[in-house]
């Protein structure tokens, strides 16, 4: 069996009396999609939190691409192959598409300190970035500032700016939130082929994409992990179905 | 892009406009506008200084004054060093020689604003103006006890420093090296905002979040814009020393950081020439109102407030518009 | 040095911390109610002192100068509440500091036209005119009263803040502003009368402290940045914080001016180690706020967690 590419393994983490993650084991394998569901306030903001590392466990450890990331930092871990989108979509406001997607490919070629030569002529920025606007249709948006951008066009150039860090593992977080039915249904079919580019760790309220497109799907409730499956498994999880599946029907 | 075009011109007469208020000045015979065009050029040079914290790095500095009196202190120390044969430091002899001047202001201003930065990096927003603000009353208040270089009398630089080839003394010169100073300041700020560090830097300023999620730690991108902020900054204070030929504890009290928070702003933040536009705005303004009543500053306060709470960008804004990234 | 000198040096480093308390409490207050960096509440310590020494000067009685002040500094703050501050709230730090500095300017000059450009001075009160014996130390006792006055107003503004429905009112505010909002309380008002109240608190040290040093446009700003200092040790948005962090500040700025020349003095030539010590002396409240910037970054009481 293969190396996981992300592992958590006892990872908790309290704020104050409240658990937020509670020994929670979980890996991620490649060319995968797993996907991480759970009821609100179950712990899945903070478990993505804990794995991009803007919090860090209380306890436990965090294996990515081979070595230990538990004390690393956010920066330190995006350079390492983690690539995220955020719930609420996180851009540079004043930047355009284009720039917004260079940032990242500059992120990903090296350093920030390079006090020259200007970014705007720098082809091995502005061509990939091109290139990765028109992967996800966003071609003839490159000159509009991200703030000006509608709703599913920021979550079109949020995935885009995750495929620019051409990461090791993705961690998505609720990237279908606020698209209609076909804005959906066409990400649906993006995130499909892109788990064969590497594994995808995808937080998402849409039951219909879960069911779609997970490989394996993992419960959270109250901070800690209740079944972990295939799809067919956690639909016939009966502890699942009194946690959650329950409460999803009537959202 | 229009609104492009239209801050380039406006830049270019700023720029034209400093260089031909002093030959104006000097055609009609009034050699005092022309050292006043060089103080307009060196409160641009520090604001520039500000500009690249706060303007690029959205780092609110209220202690700018640290770096500039510092500039001024050491054009100050030195030049008092050699005019009496008495070594600085360590045997190191004092120079009246205002390019090595420059270099140690730049040095020692860089190293004071990369520790003061380091600690006040640690905390952000609302904290990060108190602390800065401290620590520049730290300074004021050691040279204010301070008795060696003249403590609250301060120190007169009585044979203003020289550079080879040139005659400081006169003021077109003096305003000729000012203005090459700026230009080139202004095309540092201009290289390294287009370049990938700018990028950075820039993008913590809107979201530091984001900058962090794809890679770059905010931390030592805005820490480096700081020390660099802080050198030009010194590099300002060092050449206005030697204009007034005397520098003091006021150089680094906190009005003189609020001042160059002003120029920052009244010119428009984070553009090329906006220190440029604020200096020109505040020197124009103390001179005219200046002139007619001793109370000008509360002119001043006014028009602030209301920049503040209706102009949001500037004098350079009012005209360009937003500015934009392409 | 004696041991009587050593306790004077110590009670007058406790004397300006509560001071200091009065003008941080204040800032803090603002701060962790509507968020917002006020750089005139030196402005209205000024006015504080301006006024009672105006209206003493006028009356000839002390304690009408005090109410004065402080009614004059709370009105003051409570107009530029409603006519600036409010709004800022929505605004940011750089428009908060760039608008309240230029507050500073106008009411500088405000205060210079009407009061004209020269220092006033302020007499203490015959009342506490003198010292007083505390055993080992005959102490001034009008510096004895301030001591008193700084604890009970810090004694006050607990219980205001603990016990009463305001005070329930300012907690929720500092913890969550849409909740109070929900719960019907007027926030413009609410807003105002903390401004105000801040406000009063800085008008009354003016005032106090007006008697023991020179009345003058600018004596504000030097207080609000040691106010800062203050708060920056303590912790934003904390009262306890305010007042540990003004204690600190003021015994050790006070005994380090005091101590420091002296310990000099033991191996360095005495106008030498004067110098020296002075002007160490003068950056170790700065040192003290590095260090608890590098040990707690949020300071010794962060408020809200």
């Amino acid at each position: 069996m293969a190396e996981p590419v992300l592992e958590l393994s006892g990872v908790s983490k309290s704020f104050g009396a409240l658990a937020a993650a509670d020994n929670v084991a979980l890996t991620l394998m490649p060319g995968e999609i797993h996907a991480l569901i759970g009821p609100n306030g179950a712990g899945k903001s903070t478990l993505m939190a804990l794995i991009s590392g803007r919090h860090t466990p209380d306890a436990g450890t965090i294996r990515f691409a081979g070595r230990d990331i538990t004390g690393l930092s956010v920066a330190r871990r995006a350079r390492l192959g983690l690539g995220r989108t955020f719930q609420v979509s996180s851009l540079i406001p004043e930047y355009t598409a284009l720039r917004n997607v260079m940032l990242a490919l500059q992120a990903r070629q090296g350093h920030p300190y390079r006090f020259v030569r200007p970014v705007r002529r720098d082809r091995s920025l502005t061509g990939p970035a091109h290139d990765l606007l028109a992967r996800v249709g966003l071609a003839g948006r490159a000159g509009v500032p991200s703030e000006t951008l509608s709703h599913g066009e920021r979550r079109l150039l949020e995935l885009a700016v995750a495929l620019a860090l051409a990461p090791k593992a993705f961690l998505l977080d609720e990237p279908m939130a606020g698209l209609g039915a076909d804005g959906a249904r066409t990400l649906t079919a993006f995130l499909d082929g892109l788990r064969a580019e590497a594994p995808i760790l995808l937080v998402e309220h849409d039951m219909d994409a879960v069911f779609a497109l997970a490989d394996r799907v993992s419960v959270l409730a109250s901070g800690q992990v209740i079944a972990t499956g295939t799809v067919d498994e956690i639909r016939a999880d009966p502890q699942v179905r009194r946690a959650y599946l329950g409460d999803g029907e009537e959202a | 892009m229009d609104e492009r075009r239209r801050e380039l011109t406006i830049n270019a007469v700023l720029a034209l406009g400093l260089l031909a208020a002093p030959l104006v000045a000097l055609a009609v015979d009034e050699p005092f506008y022309v050292t006043l065009a060089t103080r307009v050029t060196l409160l641009a040079l520090a604001g520039v200084g500000l500009n690249l914290a706060l303007g690029l790095g959205g780092m609110v500095s209220f202690g700018h004054a640290a770096y500039f009196g510092l500039g001024g202190y050491v054009a100050g120390i030195l030049a008092h060093h050699a005019f009496n044969g008495t070594p600085v430091l360590l045997g190191l002899p004092g120079t009246d020689q205002m390019i090595v001047i420059w270099v140690v202001a730049m040095v020692l201003a860089g190293l004071l604003a990369a520790v003061i930065g380091a600690l006040s990096l640690r905390t952000s927003g609302i904290f990060f103006i108190m602390i800065t603000l401290a620590f520049a009353q730290m300074l004021y208040y050691f040279m204010l006890s301070w008795p060696a270089y003249g403590g609250e009398d301060g120190l007169p630089i009585f044979l203003r420093n020289g550079i080879p080839g040139l005659d400081t003394m006169r003021p077109w010169d003096m305003f000729v090296i000012s203005y090459g100073v700026l230009l080139a300041a202004l095309a540092l700020f201009a290289m390294l905002r287009g370049a990938r560090f700018g990028a950075a830097l820039m993008a913590i300023r809107q979201n530091p979040d984001r900058a962090a999620a794809v890679g770059i730690a905010p931390f030592g991108v805005k820490l480096a814009a700081f020390a660099a902020s802080g050198m030009i900054t010194g590099l300002a204070g060092a050449l206005m020393a030697d204009l007034n030929g005397f520098v003091s504890p006021a150089m680094m009290a906190w009005q003189t950081s609020g001042e160059l928070i002003v120029i920052c702003i009244l010119g428009g933040v984070g553009r090329l020439f906006g220190p440029v536009a604020g200096a020109a705005i505040l020197v124009g303004f103390e001179t005219v109102f200046g002139g007619l009543t001793q109370h000008w500053q509360l002119f001043l306060g006014l028009v602030l407030l209301l920049v503040v709470l209706f102009a949001r960008g500037g004098l350079i804004g009012l005209i360009a518009g937003r500015q934009r990234h392409g | 040095m004696s041991l009587s000198l050593l306790v004077e040096q110590l009670l007058n480093g406790v004397q300006f911390g509560l001071m200091l308390f009065l003008m941080a409490a204040g800032l803090t207050l603002v701060f962790g109610v509507m968020g917002l960096i006020n750089l005139a509440h030196g402005s209205l310590y000024m006015i504080g002192a301006f006024v009672c020494a105006v209206v003493a000067g006028w009356l000839g009685s002390f304690w009408l100068g005090l109410v004065a002040g402080l009614a004059a500094a709370a009105a003051a703050g409570a107009i530029i509440e409603v006519v600036v501050i409010r709004r800022l709230y929505a605004r940011d730090h750089l428009d908060q500091v760039l608008a309240t500095f230029a507050l500073i300017l106008i009411l500088s000059e405000g205060v210079r036209i009407i009061f004209g450009p020269f220092p006033l001075y302020l007499s203490v009160p015959d009342l506490l005119n003198g010292t007083v014996s505390l055993g080992i130390v005959d102490y001034s006792l009008y510096r004895l009263a301030l001591i008193g006055v700084g604890l009970l107003t810090a004694l006050g503004l607990w219980l205001l803040i603990a016990r009463t429905r305001l005070g329930i009112r300012i907690r929720a505010g500092e913890s969550d502003r849409e909740m109070i909002a929900a719960l019907g309380v007027n926030i413009r008002a609410l807003y105002t009368v903390v401004f105000a109240l801040g406000a009063a608190l800085a008008g009354m040290a003016g005032a106090l402290v007006g008697a023991i040093q020179s009345v003058q446009v600018g004596m504000g700003e030097p207080v609000l940045i040691l106010a800062f200092v203050v708060i920056v040790i303590g912790g934003i948005g904390s009262i306890k914080g305010a007042m540990v962090g003004a204690l600190l500040v003021g015994v050790i700025d006070t005994m380090g001016r005091f101590l420091l020349p002296r310990a000099f003095g033991l191996f360095l030539d005495p106008s030498q180690a004067m110098d020296v010590g002075a002007a160490l002396a003068s950056m170790l409240i700065y040192i003290l706020m590095a260090l608890v910037l590098i040990l707690r970054p949020r300071g010794l009481f962060p408020a809200n967690g």
